[in-house]
């Protein structure tokens, strides 16, 4: 993985994404190693996130690197019409690894091309945000212990939801069985069904959420955003399909748990908080270790 | 093609060396000058649309002296005009005739259809990967997303 650029989670073969996977594991067992005290990580965020742009730059500050950058576009020269291109080319010279964040879909890819260092894409527009894939693989790993053969749920907006889109593509390479759980105006977009299928791997689609609780070992959660729906009744008329309340999972396996990408907002009862089942913070922890390993096996340092 | 037919596209008029380009739907027959850039062309160029065609009721037809195009180019031509047939002219002789081809791949001329690419942000030249030749499908290489045939437009 020495150099390479990780802008669509598939980029990276199975086998790296296990690597990473197991890199991750070690940090979490040693966070803080000096093993990047000789390098500069630069975080390039054009829109803000600071959720994301902490994580990645305390993994780095973990790892001993000197980070530097910007975060959000109107304090940098982009303000001034500057190209990312020119951005991009002017902020390789001072770094050896770029984290960016883009508004626009593609720009991650663009820069990669251009970086004389690679290029980690933290999010880019709608499109692609591999490190939050990788965690969310990580987070299932944990606590099944394997990511082999499991039920995975997938509930919410899975037309727009770009994370559900990569992770399930992701897991293609596991023998999963996918169970999604949408409104009919939300469903599974084709071209993701059609890749489920070309590994002869089983999805199953419901609208019903509670039928499906039993039957699974990760339940996946997703926010429905109004804006998707042409017409705000039939957003009224799902949204409230869509929760999950903690009396739902009394016939849940005693393995299930619950992610969800975050932020939440009503899509999940705060009453659920405190189910052991309940994974969604610790997963966003999770997030610290898996860009120290991309850092780390990017850079070099480990293999 | 039929010699008699040949002969009447011969008739409107014909070139020494270079290349034809028949069988163009009308609609289309400008949407085919702009993908080559033949606005801009110095030599004799002939131009005829809305000629009776056994094959498709109205076509048009392109003759482009001295100009014989690499395969890149003219595959772009099957974006807009896939029925199009190309003719390749030595000394007033028909020395090649072909089809034209959807290529595996399409830069620069096509704009992604996704008003959030990259591409339509910055100066970045578009590229795609053609991904169905039957419903024509191209995948932007940098947004990912899928410009189909019903939304397909052509950069300025
Ligand atoms: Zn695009």
């Amino acid at each position: 993985m020495k150099n390479k650029s990780l802008v669509s989670i598939n980029d990276f073969t199975r086998d790296e994404h296990v690597r990473i996977l197991e890199l991750a594991n070690i940090f979490e067992k040693h966070p803080t190693q000096r093993i990047l005290e000789d390098f500069v990580v630069a975080t390039l965020f054009f829109e803000p996130s600071t959720r994301t742009r902490l994580s990645f730059e305390s993994a780095a500050t973990r790892l001993g690197a000197q980070v530097i950058g910007f975060s959000d576009a109107s304090s940098s020269s982009v303000q001034k019409g500057e190209s990312l291109r020119d951005t991009i080319l002017t902020v390789s010279n001072y770094c050896d690894i770029i984290v960016m964040r883009h508004p626009k879909e593609g720009s991650a890819r663009f820069a990669s091309e251009v970086a004389k260092v690679p290029v980690i894409n933290a999010g880019d527009g709608a499109n692609q945000h591999p490190t939050q894939t990788l965690l969310d693989m990580y987070s299932i790993r944990k606590t099944q212990g394997t990511l082999d053969k499991l039920n995975i749920a997938f509930v919410g907006d899975l037309k727009y939801g770009r994370t559900v889109h990569s992770l399930v593509m992701a897991l293609c390479n596991f023998n999963t069985t996918f169970h999604l759980i949408s409104p009919l105006e939300l469903k599974l977009p084709s071209a993701v069904k059609i890749h489920i299928k070309e590994k002869n791997l089983t999805y199953h689609q419901y609208t019903d959420l509670q039928e499906v609780i039993p039957k699974v070992d990760i339940l996946y959660m997703t926010r429905i955003q109004k804006e998707r729906f042409s017409d705000p009744l039939d957003y009224e008329k799902v949204k409230s399909a869509y929760v999950l309340r903690n009396s739902m999972l009394d016939v849940s396996k005693p393995n299930l748990k619950i992610l969800h990408p975050l932020p939440r907002v009503n899509e999940i009862t705060t009453d659920v908080d405190d189910n052991p089942k309940a994974y969604y913070f610790t997963q966003a922890l999770n997030g610290v270790f898996i860009r120290q390993a991309l850092l780390a096996a990017i850079l070099g340092v480990v293999d | 093609m039929e010699k008699e037919e040949l002969r009447k596209e011969l008739k409107v008029s014909a070139i020494e060396n270079g290349t034809v380009i028949d069988h163009i739907p009308s609609r289309s027959v400008f949407q085919v000058i702009k993908i080559l850039n033949l606005s801009e062309y110095q030599n004799q160029l002939l131009i005829a649309t809305n000629l009776d065609s056994n094959k498709m009721g109205k076509k048009g037809i392109i003759k482009v002296s001295n100009k014989f195009f690499k395969s890149d180019d003219i595959n772009k031509i099957a974006l807009v005009a896939p029925s199009a047939t190309l003719i390749i002219i030595k000394n007033f002789q028909v020395t090649e005739k072909r089809n034209v081809e959807i290529p595996d791949y399409v830069e620069k001329i096509v704009k992604c259809f996704n008003p959030n690419c990259i591409t339509n942000n910055e100066d970045i030249l578009s590229k795609f990967t053609v991904i169905d030749k039957k419903e024509l499908k191209l995948r932007c290489h940098y947004c990912e997303k899928i410009t189909a045939k019903d939304n397909i437009s052509f950069r300025e």
